[in-house]
C-alpha cells in the first residue's frame, strides 16, 4: 500500500502550498524530502514520506521509538540511501550520496549517536568536516572552536581528548560541531536529550538566532513540551508514514500526544484512573490532600502534559509497599581520584529495600565514574560497596552481578555486544543458568529470550542483530536483561534518555514494580521532572560529592537545581538532617 | 677485545633501513585501520621487480621505479579485498603474500633459470669510507626524510587527520564528509609501495642480485614492530633500530671465536627472540585502532 492515509497526504504536503504559511518566503523550501521509502528487510522504516525545511523554520519530528525518525533524517544527510524517493535542495533535485554531498548542499546534522572520534581532541574532531590534505591550522581551528562555543553560549575545553569527557559535554561538541560548518538546514537528532535545563535553553536560545538569520532546523526530540515552545510545524511519523504534520501554533502538548498515539490507544486512561483512585487512597492514609500532590508538579520546568501525567502516576504510586529498613545497596565513603582532584569525594549512600534513591546533578559531576565503580569497570582508591550485606568492591562485574547487583548504564551502545542477535544479547549474562555440561541449551535460551521479547514488549526478533534497534527497544533489551534476573540492588543511569513516552512510562513501571518487589534502586538521571516522580528520595551530587539529600515530597525543582550548582543550601542540610535522623 | 662499535652501529641502520620503509608503510596501513598481512609478499615483491627492472635496463633508479609499481599494484589488491569486497583482512592479506611470493619464484626460475647469480646495476653508498656515515641512499632518505615527514602529516595535516579518524571511527569520518573507501584506498597505496621500495632495498642496494626467501620473515618482523611502536613513528623506529642492533650485534659476534660453538642458527634467531621478548614485555595492554580488523559499510 503506497498511499497514505487522506489526512497525512494532505498535511505532509502542506510545506509547498500552504496557504495558512505566515512565513514571508514561503514555497521556497531549502530542503524538501519527497516520496522517501526505505525498507530494512521485511520491515518499511519510511514508507513514501515527504518533509520539507523552510528558510527561517524549526520543523519538528515526532513518534515513537523506531518510527523512523532518524532513518529519514539520515537520508538526507547522505549516511543512507532510500530505496525510492528524492532529495531537493532549493527547489533542484540533488542526489546525496554522502554526507559530504550533503554538507556541499549546506545540510548538517548532529546524529543521535555520537560520531566523534573518540582519541582525537575536540578541535581535531571539529576540524574533521571540510578538512583537506594539506597543512592544518590548529591553531585558528582552536579560536574557531572557542568562537563556535561561546556563539552558542557552551564552555568547552578545546584540547580535551574527547574519551574523557562525560556523555553530556560529548552532546555539547556534536552540537558545536554541527554549527561549526556554515549550512542552511541543520538536523538534530534528538540534541537535548543528554542536556541539562539550562542548557536547553541554551540551545533554544542558538536556535532562535540561527533560525532569524534564515536557517532551518529539523528538530527531532520526545519531549513535547520542548516541541510546542521551538517547533513552527509539527511532522508526525508513526510506524514509517506521516500521519500528521500541522504548524505548531495553537497545539498544546496535550493535542501532539493524541495525535501521537492516535485513536487505538485505550489503555493509558484506564492505567492513570486506576492510579488514580489509588493516589487518592494513598493520599488519605497518609493524611494529605490529594490535589496538594499533584498542584505543584504541573507546572515543572514549564512542562505540561506527559511528564507531569507520569508524576502523578508515579506519585501515585509511590511506597505502595512500605520502605523496609534494611539496606539494599551501602554505598560508603567511596572515593576515587587523588586529592587536588577528587573525581569521586567520599560517597556515602544508602538505598534501602523497596526505596528508589534518586541522584541528580549537572553530567559531569562524577555520575559515570560512580556507575563504573559500582559496576566494577573501575577502581575506586577507598570505600566500600555493599549490596545486601554482601561486599561487592573487590569482586569483578560478573560476580557483582551474581551477588545481586544489576545495572543499566548511561552508555547504551557499549552495554551489548552489537555484532549479536537480540536474543544473544539477552541472555548474555546469564549462560549458567542455561547450560548443559559445556554445551548450551539452545531451546531454553529460545524459550527464555522469547518470553522476555513478549514481557518487555521488545519489537525486533531474537535473531535480529542488536545494532539495528532503535534507542528504545535496546533499551528494552538492557531493561530485560537486568530485571529479569531479579537484582537486589539496580543501578540506573539515564534510563530514559532518548526514549519515546510510552517507552518512558514503561521503563518507570518496571523500575516501580522491581522496587515494589523489595529492591533498592538507585536512579541517576539529570531529568529533575523524571526524579521527582519516581523516587522516594533525592540527592544531588556535585563535584564528585553528594551535597544534599532530600526526601522527594520535599523537593522542587528550585531547591535541587540550586544543589545542582553547587549551592550548599541550609534547607537541604536540615532535611538531610531529618532524613537520617 | 677491541670491538667494533662503529662497524655495528653502521651496520645497524643498514639493517634497519628495509624495516624502518615496511614498517612505516604499515603504520600507514593500520591508522587507516587495515592490517596488512601482505607485507611479506609485497616486499618481496618489490626486491625482485626492481631487480628485474634494473637487470633488465641497466639503471638501479629504473628498477626503483619498478618497485614502486609492484607496491602500488599489491597495495591496490588488497585495498579492493578488504575495503570493497569486505574480505577478512588476515585471509586477504596472507593470500596476498603468498599469491606474491610464488609469482616472482616461478617468474624468477623462468627468466634466470640459470640460477641467481645475474648481477644487476645497484645503489653504491654514498661517503665511501666515510665509517658511519658510509650508507645507501635510500637510509638516508628513510631517516632523515621518510620517518619526519610521516610523523608530521600524521600529526599536522589534513591527510594524517583523515587516516586517523577513518582508523578510529569510519562512521564519525563518514559523517564529517570524509571518503572512507578512498582514504583507506590512499593508505593501503601509499603503504604498499613503500614496503616496496623497503624490500627493493635488499636486492638494489645490499645485494645486487635476487635470491629466493631474500625477505625472510622481514614483513612480518614488521607487523610486530608496528604494535611495539603502538603506531607512532618515532617509536616504531626505534623498534627497527632494536631489531636491527641485535642482528649487527650477531653478525659480528658469529665472526669472533668466542661463540664459535654456538651454531649459527641460533645466532640467526637472536634478533627475532629479541623482538618477541620486546613484545611480550612491552607490548601488553596496547590500544589498537578503533576499527582495526573491521570493513566499514554505510547502512
Ligand atoms: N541498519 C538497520 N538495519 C535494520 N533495521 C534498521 C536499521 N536501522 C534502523 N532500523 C529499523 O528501522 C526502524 C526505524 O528506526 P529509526 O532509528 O529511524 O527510529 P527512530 O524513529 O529514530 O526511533 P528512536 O526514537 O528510538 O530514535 C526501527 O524499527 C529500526 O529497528
Ligand atoms: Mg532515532
Amino acid at each position: 500500500m503506497t498511499a497514505p492515509p487522506s489526512a497525512a497526504g494532505a498535511a505532509s504536503s502542506v510545506s509547498a502550498a500552504s496557504p495558512d504559511s505566515s512565513r514571508s518566503s514561503p514555497g521556497s523550501a531549502l530542503a524538501e524530502l519527497v516520496d522517501i521509502t526505505k525498507t530494512f528487510g521485511a520491515l518499511v522504516a519510511n514508507d513514501a514520506i515527504s518533509l520539507s525545511v523552510l528558510p527561517g523554520e524549526v520543523h519538528a519530528l515526532l513518534g515513537e521509538n523506531g518510527a523512523g525518525k532518524s532513518t529519514l533524517t539520515r537520508i538526507l544527510y547522505g549516511l543512507s540511501q532510500p530505496d525510492s524517493g528524492e532529495i531537493r535542495v532549493d527547489g533542484r533535485v540533488k542526489r546525496i550520496s554522502s554526507p559530504a554531498d550533503a554538507m556541499e548542499a549546506g545540510i548538517g546534522m548532529v546524529t543521535q549517536e555520537f560520531s566523534l572520534v573518540d582519541t582525537m581532541t575536540v578541535t581535531e574532531n571539529l576540524m574533521l568536516a571540510g578538512v583537506g590534505l594539506g597543512r592544518i591550522n590548529r591553531a585558528a581551528a582552536r579560536a574557531k572552536v572557542l568562537a563556535a562555543a561561546e556563539r552558542i553560549g557552551v564552555s568547552i575545553d578545546p584540547d580535551a581528548i574527547v574519551e574523557d569527557l562525560s556523555v553530556g559535554q560529548r552532546q555539547r561538541v556534536e552540537i558545536v560541531k554541527a554549527l561549526f560548518h556554515d549550512c542552511r538546514v541543520l538536523i538534530l537528532d534528538e540534541p537535548t536529550a543528554v542536556l541539562v535545563p539550562q542548557d536547553v535553553e541554551q540551545l533554544f536560545d542558538s536556535i532562535g538566532r540561527l533560525t532569524s538569520a534564515g536557517m532551518g532546523v529539523i528538530f527531532i526530540s520526545h519531549k513535547l513540551h520542548e516541541v510546542t515552545r521551538i517547533a513552527d510545524r509539527i511532522s508526525i511519523l508513526r510506524r514509517g508514514r506521516i500521519v500528521a504534520s500541522r504548524p505548531a501554533a495553537g497545539l498544546e502538548p496535550r493535542d501532539i500526544a493524541a495525535l501521537m498515539v492516535g485513536a487505538e490507544s485505550v489503555a493509558a486512561p484506564v492505567a492513570s484512573a486506576e492510579n488514580e483512585t489509588l493516589a487518592d487512597a494513598l493520599a488519605t492514609s497518609i493524611g494529605l490532600d490529594p490535589a496538594d500532590l499533584d498542584g505543584p508538579s504541573v507546572s515543572v520546568g514549564g512542562s505540561a502534559l506527559p511528564s507531569a501525567a507520569i508524576r502523578d502516576r508515579s506519585r501515585a504510586t509511590r511506597a505502595t509497599s512500605p520502605i523496609s529498613e534494611a539496606t539494599a545497596l551501602q554505598i560508603t565513603d567511596v572515593t576515587l581520584g587523588n586529592d587536588g582532584s577528587r573525581v569521586l569525594d567520599a560517597v556515602t549512600l544508602s538505598v534501602r529495600r523497596g526505596e528508589i534513591l534518586g541522584i541528580a546533578g549537572v553530567s559531569g559531576n562524577g555520575q559515570t565514574e560512580l556507575v563504573n565503580v559500582l559496576c566494577g569497570t573501575l577502581t575506586a582508591d577507598r570505600g566500600s560497596v555493599m549490596v545486601d550485606q554482601t561486599e561487592i568492591s573487590g569482586l569483578d562485574p560478573a560476580a557483582r552481578i551474581r551477588a545481586g547487583f544489576g545495572r543499566l548504564t548511561e552508555d547504551r551502545k557499549g552495554s551489548v555486544i552489537p555484532g549479536l542477535s537480540v536474543g544473544q544479547n539477552l541472555v548474555l549474562e546469564d549462560l549458567d543458568r542455561f547450560r548443559i555440561g559445556p554445551f548450551l541449551n539452545r531451546g531454553a535460551v529460545r524459550e527464555h529470550v522469547q518470553k522476555l521479547i513478549e514481557r518487555f514488549d521488545i519489537r525486533a526478533q531474537p535473531g535480529d542483530p542488536i545494532r539495528s534497534l532503535s534507542g528504545g527497544n535496546m533499551q528494552k533489551v538492557l531493561l530485560a536483561r537486568a530485571i529479569s534476573r531479579g537484582p537486589k540492588a539496580l543501578v540506573a543511569s539515564q534510563p530514559t534518555r532518548g526514549l519515546d513516552i510510552g517507552a518512558c512510562e514503561y521503563v518507570y513501571s518496571q523500575l516501580r514494580a522491581l522496587r515494589d518487589e523489595g529492591a533498592g534502586v538507585l536512579l541517576i538521571s539529570e531529568d529533575l521532572d523524571e526524579l521527582l516522580g519516581i523516587c522516594d528520595r533525592i540527592a544531588v551530587i556535585f563535584s564528585g560529592r553528594i551535597i544534599g539529600e532530600l526526601p522527594a515530597a520535599d523537593a522542587t525543582p528550585e531547591a535541587l537545581g540550586l544543589l545542582m550548582t553547587g549551592h550548599d543550601t541550609g534547607a537541604a542540610d536540615d532535611s538531610d538532617a531529618a532524613v537520617n535522623a | 677485545m677491541d670491538f667494533p662499535v662503529f662497524a655495528v652501529l653502521a651496520a645497524m641502520l643498514t639493517i634497519a633501513t628495509p624495516l624502518v620503509w615496511a614498517a612505516l608503510g604499515a603504520v600507514i596501513n593500520e591508522r587507516a585501520g587495515i592490517m596488512n598481512l601482505g607485507i611479506e609478499g609485497t616486499m618481496y615483491a618489490g626486491a625482485f621487480c626492481g631487480f628485474f627492472a634494473a637487470a633488465t635496463s641497466g639503471s638501479a633508479w629504473f628498477g626503483l621505479g619498478a618497485a614502486v609499481v609492484a607496491g602500488v599494484v599489491a597495495g591496490a589488491l588488497m585495498a579492493l579485498l578488504t575495503v570493497t569486497l569486505g574480505v577478512n583482512q588476515h585471509v586477504a592479506g596472507i593470500g596476498i603474500t603468498l599469491l606474491l611470493v610464488a609469482a616472482c619464484d616461478f617468474a624468477n626460475r623462468l627468466l634466470f633459470s640459470s640460477g641467481s647469480q645475474t648481477i644487476t646495476a645497484k645503489f653504491d653508498r654514498l661517503f665511501a669510507g666515510g665509517g658511519i656515515f658510509s650508507q645507501y641512499p635510500l637510509t638516508y632518505v628513510a631517516f632523515l626524510v621518510l620517518a619526519p615527514a610521516l610523523w608530521w602529516v600524521l600529526r599536522s595535516s589534513g591527510f594524517g587527520l583523515r587516516l586517523r579518524a577513518v582508523g578510529e571511527n569510519p562512521e564519525a569520518a563518514d559523517a564529517a564528509g570524509i571518503p572512507v573507501a578512498r582514504t583507506r584506498y590512499a593508505a593501503l597505496i601509499l603503504g604498499g609501495a613503500m614496503m616496496a621500495i623497503g624490500g627493493s632495498f635488499l636486492t638494489l642496494s645490499l645485494l645486487g642480485t635476487f635470491t629466493i626467501d631474500i625477505v625472510s620473515g622481514r614483513g612480518w618482523i614488521c607487523i610486530a614492530l608496528v604494535i611495539f611502536g603502538r603506531w607512532k613513528v618515532w617509536p616504531v623506529v626505534g623498534g627497527a633500530l632494536l631489531f636491527a642492533v641485535t642482528d649487527a650485534l650477531q653478525l659480528q659476534l658469529a665472526i669472533t671465536s668466542l661463540f664459535s660453538g654456538v651454531p649459527n642458527e641460533l645466532m640467526i634467531a637472536f634478533p627475532y627472540l629479541v623482538v618477541i621478548a620486546a613484545l611480550a614485555i612491552w607490548g601488553r595492554g596496547v590500544r589498537y585502532p578503533g576499527s582495526y580488523l573491521k570493513p566499514y559499510r554505510r547502512a
